[in-house]
C-alpha cells in the first residue's frame, strides 16, 4: 500500500473525480453533482453524497468505489456521509457532464422543465433534443426509464429510441 | 433487498423515553415497504414494457424511502436493532402499515386504484411534513416529495385512462372502486401515536389534508369520466396491528432469506 501523505481536500476532490457513476460510467461523480463536501481532519476524512433518487442502488456501490480509490492512495480513514436534505437537483449536474451525457446518447436534463407536477395531467411533454440527430422533434414514451433518474424517449425523425435524463427540482 | 448502509442518516436527537415518533416512523416505513413489495410482484408481468418499468421505478423509489424511515427508527429506538431487524424480523401483527397498501395486485385497475388513493394521501402528507419541526422526517420528506408528484402524476393519468377508456376498461376500474375504496379512509385516520404527535405539532391534523386531497380526487374522477364514489364504511385496523390475511402471505415472501438462514447478508 502507499504510505499516504497528509491528505489535502483539493487532492481527494482531484480523486474523486476518477471516481464514476456506475450506471452512466461517462459522468464522474462530481458531474452528476452528489458529492456536496469533503472534509479532512487530521487524517480521518468524510465525503458528504446525497442520492439522487432515494431508491439509487448505485448509491452503495458509489461509496464502495470513493472508499476503494481513497484506499489506493493510502487513506483509510474515510467516513462517507448520506446526507439528504438539501435534496439533489438536477440544476447540480456541471457542463461537463451534460456534454458527455448527450456524446454518450443520453439527452441531458432541460433545466427548468421538471414535469412531475401533479396538476400537469397529460401536460406537454419537455422538448428534448435527440442525442443522435439533434432534432427536437421527439416524444417521450414514458417518464419512467431504465434508472429511476431517466425518461424515456424517441425521435420522431431519425426514429431512435433514446433515454432522457429528466429534469428533477 | 436492504443492504447495509454504511453511513447512517445522519442523525437528529434520539427522544430519552420512547416517544410517539418511534412507532408513527415505524408506521410511514412499513407502508412504504409492503407497497413496493406489491409493485415489485408485478416485474416482469406488466401490462406493457414501460407499465412494468414504472411499477418498478415506483416501487424501488417507495423502497429507498422505507429505507430512510427504518435507518431513523432504529436509531430512535435505540435498542441496537436495524433497519433490516425491523424489516425482515418483525411478525404480522407488529406491522403498522394502513390495510389499503397491503392488499392484492389483482388487475392493473385495481393495481392503480390502490395506487392513486395512496399517492393523493402520501404526496400530501410528504408536502405537509416538509415544515415539520423534526428535521429528519422533513429531510426524508424533502427527498421523497419529488418523487411522490411523479407518482400521483402517473396514477393519476391511469385512473383517467381507464375510467375514460373503453367499457372493458372502465367496467374493471368500477371493480376496483367497489373493493378498495373503502380502505381510503384509514389513511387520514390518527392513530393515538399520530394524535399525539398531531397535538405536539410534529405531525399536521390530517383534516387539513383533506380538502386538497378531495380537490385532485374530484377532478380526476371528472376528467375519468367516473361519479365520486358515495360514503362507505371505512375498513380500518392496519395502522394498529389488526390486518386482512393478506399481509402474512406477503411477508412469508418479503422475509423468507431472512427467516430460512438468520443474519445472511451478500
Ligand atoms: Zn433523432
Amino acid at each position: 500500500m502507499v504510505t499516504a501523505a497528509a491528505p489535502t481536500e483539493a487532492h481527494i476532490w482531484q480523486l474523486l473525480e476518477e471516481v464514476s457513476d456506475p450506471e452512466v460510467p461517462v459522468l464522474s461523480i462530481l458531474d452528476l453533482g452528489i458529492v456536496r463536501a469533503v472534509a479532512v481532519a487530521g487524517d480521518q476524512i468524510t465525503v458528504t453524497i446525497t442520492p439522487t433518487y432515494s431508491g439509487c442502488p448505485a448509491m452503495n456501490v458509489i461509496a464502495t468505489e470513493i472508499r476503494l480509490r481513497l484506499l489506493a492512495e493510502g487513506y483509510s480513514n474515510v467516513v462517507i456521509h448520506n446526507q439528504l436534505s438539501p435534496a439533489w437537483t438536477t440544476d447540480w449536474m456541471s457542463q461537463a457532464g451534460r456534454e458527455k451525457l448527450e456524446a454518450y446518447g443520453i439527452a441531458p436534463p432541460v433545466d427548468g422543465t421538471a414535469t412531475g407536477h401533479v396538476l400537469n395531467l397529460f401536460g406537454k411533454d419537455t422538448a428534448v433534443r435527440c442525442p443522435v440527430c439533434k432534432s427536437t422533434h421527439t416524444h417521450l414514451v414514458s417518464q419512467f426509464g431504465s434508472t429511476a433518474c431517466k425518461a424515456h424517449y424517441q425521435c420522431d425523425d431519425c426514429l431512435e429510441p433514446f433515454d432522457y435524463f429528466k429534469c428533477h427540482n | 433487498m436492504l443492504p447495509q448502509n454504511d453511513s447512517r442518516v445522519a442523525a437528529a436527537t434520539p427522544a430519552a423515553a420512547p416517544g410517539p415518533l418511534f412507532p408513527f416512523v415505524l408506521q410511514l416505513a412499513d407502508t412504504s415497504l409492503i407497497l413496493a413489495h406489491r409493485l415489485s410482484e408485478w416485474c416482469g408481468h406488466g401490462p406493457v414494457l414501460e407499465q412494468d418499468l414504472a411499477m418498478a421505478n415506483i416501487a424501488l423509489d417507495l423502497l429507498g424511502e422505507a429505507r430512510s424511515y427504518y435507518q431513523y427508527a432504529a436509531e430512535l429506538e435505540g435498542q441496537g436493532r436495524t433497519e433490516d431487524d425491523l424489516a425482515y424480523l418483525r411478525s404480522a401483527v407488529e406491522y403498522r402499515n394502513p390495510l389499503l397498501v397491503e392488499q392484492p395486485n389483482n388487475d392493473f385497475a385495481h393495481t392503480i386504484l390502490r395506487q392513486f388513493l395512496f399517492d393523493n394521501f402520501h404526496y400530501h402528507l410528504l408536502k405537509a411534513l416538509l415544515t415539520c419541526p423534526d428535521t429528519q422526517l422533513a429531510a426524508i420528506a424533502e427527498k421523497s416529495v419529488k418523487e411522490a408528484s411523479y407518482h400521483l402524476k402517473w396514477s393519476s393519468e391511469w385512473v383517467i385512462r381507464l375510467g375514460d377508456g373503453t367499457p372493458e376498461s372502465r367496467q374493471r376500474l368500477e371493480k376496483a372502486i367497489a373493493t378498495l375504496w373503502r380502505f381510503g379512509e384509514e389513511l387520514t385516520t390518527a392513530t393515538p401515536s399520530e394524535k399525539a404527535l398531531q397535538e405536539l405539532g410534529v405531525l399536521p391534523d390530517y383534516a387539513t389534508l383533506l380538502p386538497a386531497m378531495q380537490a385532485h380526487t374530484a377532478y380526476v374522477f371528472a376528467e375519468a369520466t367516473l361519479p365520486l364514489p358515495g360514503p362507505v364504511f371505512g375498513q380500518q385496523g392496519g395502522k394498529t396491528g389488526r390486518h386482512t390475511e393478506h399481509l402474512g402471505y406477503l411477508l412469508s415472501e418479503l422475509q423468507y432469506m431472512q427467516r430460512t438462514y438468520p443474519g445472511l447478508t451478500w
